[in-house]
């Protein structure tokens, strides 16, 4: 067909199939993946951020399940049964051994469920208080970092986007507290929260819970999110200069939309690892105030309040301080390794 | 007026006023206690519970209290008395348990940056050997371990199965537990901090230069590696007396040592509001000026550094 440069005529040969050759070229070599895809690829080569994962999960579903099943619970006294004088053969019950009603219904032939780790200076059965407790510790845990999330990227996002009066009013705020001494105020607020807070909450649901616990994530909500908010800051800064948030400011979005839509998804990763390091810290602060006696309300137990008490009974009763010691050396452990983990896979620019 | 000075002028500032704040809040947070300090005694009529708030000042407006106690702290150092511990100044208190608490706290750090640093270069200049990857197991452990779990622990096995060294703080040689206790977790961190630092220095342009025109080893680990690689660990002195601090809380507990930690606790057992006052304060205090100070230090080690 005879060219003519000029013509709209269309060029019939750019519409023939493709041949066999051409078709090769654009055969999808690896399927393409995604930012998330990528980082979960990463971090299941990381062997020892798979191995802290297995037992993060082994640990909170175990904690979850075994109270529901277990035939004994954290606070029943075993020596106690209404209308008969305290038995006192189930106290401080060595691993594996039995009370003296227990033993008269094993000589029966029943079947008594053993005591694994033997039992506390009240006759508790002390498997199921290092379970409930490692329960708690979790949850504290993980509740106390969400708070933290929550208020640090609200404030972070707003610091970052507003720029100006309002980031310098924020961040001076944010560097008082984040110079003040956390451990020192956490125990000066939990105190007086405990004292405060007791007449409040008597009879509601929150009572149940216990004004240690409530303090606890109080103080955390007052003092722990500011480093949060820094980090979320910084990366809210250079975000906001991409073309992708001038453009949405050009067609008419509002602040809010920006920050949810275009800058909170972005800053993601750094958000997920930097909540994910927050719990183990989390949960050393929450047994270290339980060793100080400011944690749990007893007999809600948890590994800080249980190595508390074992501490005065440790010269005849040592696994008592070691079981829970185990434990929360082992959460801690893992939640660490799995979150250094993280931050390798979802944030390889950190890892320089 | 250079940048350095601006600086530390700006840190200056910050740090006088997160002792206000600290002071402030303290304050006002321990008056907010419903009941005020003398609940807890027992049958205490209405006219000797007037004579003793009228004696500690507790009968005037807060603000005016507030003002009075700023100005006490500030001029003279002085926090009040005891409520407990009849006859004592929260001084005297503070001051009689500091000895036992600086001579614990200033080993500890001492004996942290001694091992933490040979550690840590050992581990560095035997990179991925047995040696290496063994000393950042165990510094990995000691990292994750609650202090109050490692205190614990040493002192079933020394005091109680080996009985190798006393369990009681305040008996002759009973402050090396303790010790040991306050130094592990500072010395693993500081073992990370100088292996990372001392990896980073090794592989710059003027070790290989160094290398190159034929120095010898051991005067490329001390005269060039070394001293750069630490200045990271300059920055890591505030947080570590903050650990410290926070740290002897629970290890002067455990090991009874008669210090200033377990005064505060103490304290807060038995609800002495301006023990708990005090205390809170002075530690505050000193942990704001360490980080000040090292702060301070490391831009004047090295200027290069842009602290914007």
């Amino acid at each position: 067909m005879l060219k003519k440069p000029f013509s709209l005529h269309l060029d019939v040969d750019a519409f023939i199939p493709a041949t066999e050759e051409e078709k090769a070229y654009i055969v999808q070599m690896r399927p393409s993946t995604t930012f998330f895809k990528d980082g979960v690829k990463r971090l299941l080569k990381d062997k020892v951020a798979t191995v802290s994962f297995i037992i993060i999960v082994l640990i909170t579903l175990a904690s979850i399940i075994l109270p529901m099943v277990w035939p004994y619970s954290y606070d029943a006294m075993l020596g106690v049964s209404p209308g008969k004088p305290v038995d006192a053969s189930f106290n401080n019950l060595a691993p594996f051994e039995y009370g003296r009603t227990e033993l008269k219904r094993i000589e029966a032939g029943e079947n008594v469920f053993p005591h694994i780790f033997g039992t506390d200076s009240a006759g508790r059965d002390y498997f199921i208080r290092v379970v409930y407790g490692a329960r708690i510790s979790l949850a504290v845990g993980f509740f106390a970092s969400i708070i933290v999330l929550i208020i640090g990227m609200t404030i972070g996002s707003i610091a970052g986007y507003c720029g100006g009066k309002v980031d310098l009013f924020i961040m001076r705020i944010v560097d008082i507290i984040y110079s003040l001494p956390d451990m020192l105020m956490v125990i000066l607020l939990s105190t007086v929260l405990n004292l405060v807070l007791s007449p409040l909450i008597e009879g509601t649901a929150l009572a149940r819970i216990g004004t240690n616990i409530i303090s606890l994530f109080i103080v955390f909500a007052l003092l722990y999110w500011v480093s949060m908010s820094r980090l979320i800051r910084g990366q809210i800064l250079s975000l906001r200069e991409q073309e992708y948030v001038l453009a949405s400011v050009a067609s008419g979005a509002r602040g809010s939309w920006i920050i949810r839509k275009h800058l909170l998804p972005n800053c993601i990763s750094v958000v997920i690892i930097s909540t994910a390091l927050q719990i183990p810290s989390a949960i050393f602060t929450e047994s270290y105030l339980s060793f100080l006696g400011l944690g749990v309300n007893a007999p809600m137990p948890s590994l800080g309040s249980l190595a508390s008490e074992a501490l005065n009974g440790m010269q005849s009763y040592p696994h008592r301080l070691i079981i829970p010691a185990i434990v929360i050396s082992l959460i801690v452990l893992s939640l660490n390794l799995f979150g250094d983990g993280l931050r390798d896979a979802f944030d390889p620019k950190l890892n320089a | 007026m250079s940048k350095t000075t601006a600086y530390i002028i700006k840190r200056l500032v910050l740090a006088i006023l997160t002792v206000w704040v600290v002071v402030t809040v303290t304050f006002f947070v321990m008056h907010a206690v419903p009941g005020g300090p003398f609940l807890g005694e027992k049958a205490v009529t209405p006219e000797v519970l007037a004579a003793l708030e009228a004696k500690y000042g507790l009968d005037k407006p807060l603000i005016e209290q507030y003002f009075t106690y700023l100005r006490d702290v500030f001029t003279r150092f002085d926090f009040g008395p005891s409520l407990k511990q009849r006859g004592q100044d929260v001084i005297d208190i503070i001051a009689t348990g500091m000895k036992t608490s600086a001579k614990l706290g200033v080993i500890a750090a001492f004996s942290a940056l001694a091992v933490g640093v040979v550690l840590g270069s050992v581990a560095a200049l035997r990179r991925n050997r047995f040696i290496d990857k063994f000393i950042m197991v165990i510094t990995t452990a000691f990292v994750s371990m609650p202090s109050f779990i490692m205190g614990s622990l040493l002192l079933i096995v020394f005091a109680v199965k080996l009985q190798l060294l006393p369990a009681n703080g305040a008996a002759a040689n009973g402050l090396i537990l303790p010790i040991i206790t306050l130094a592990l977790y500072p010395t693993a961190y500081i073992t990370r901090l100088t292996r990372s630092s001392m990896l980073d220095v090794l592989g710059q342009d003027y070790i290989r230069t160094a290398k190159a025109k034929g120095v010898s080893g051991m005067k490329i680990i001390f005269g060039h590696a070394l001293k750069n690689s630490l200045i990271p660990v300059i920055t890591y002195f505030g947080p570590m007396l903050a650990y410290i601090v926070t740290g002897s809380l629970v290890v002067e507990r455990i090991f009874s040592v008669p210090g200033i930690g377990r005064a505060f606790v103490n304290s807060i057992i038995n609800r002495d509001y301006p023990l708990i006052m005090g205390t809170t304060i002075i530690l505050a205090a000193l942990i704001v000026i360490m980080n000040l100070v090292s702060d301070i230090l490391y831009k004047v080690v090295d200027p290069r550094i842009n602290l914007e």
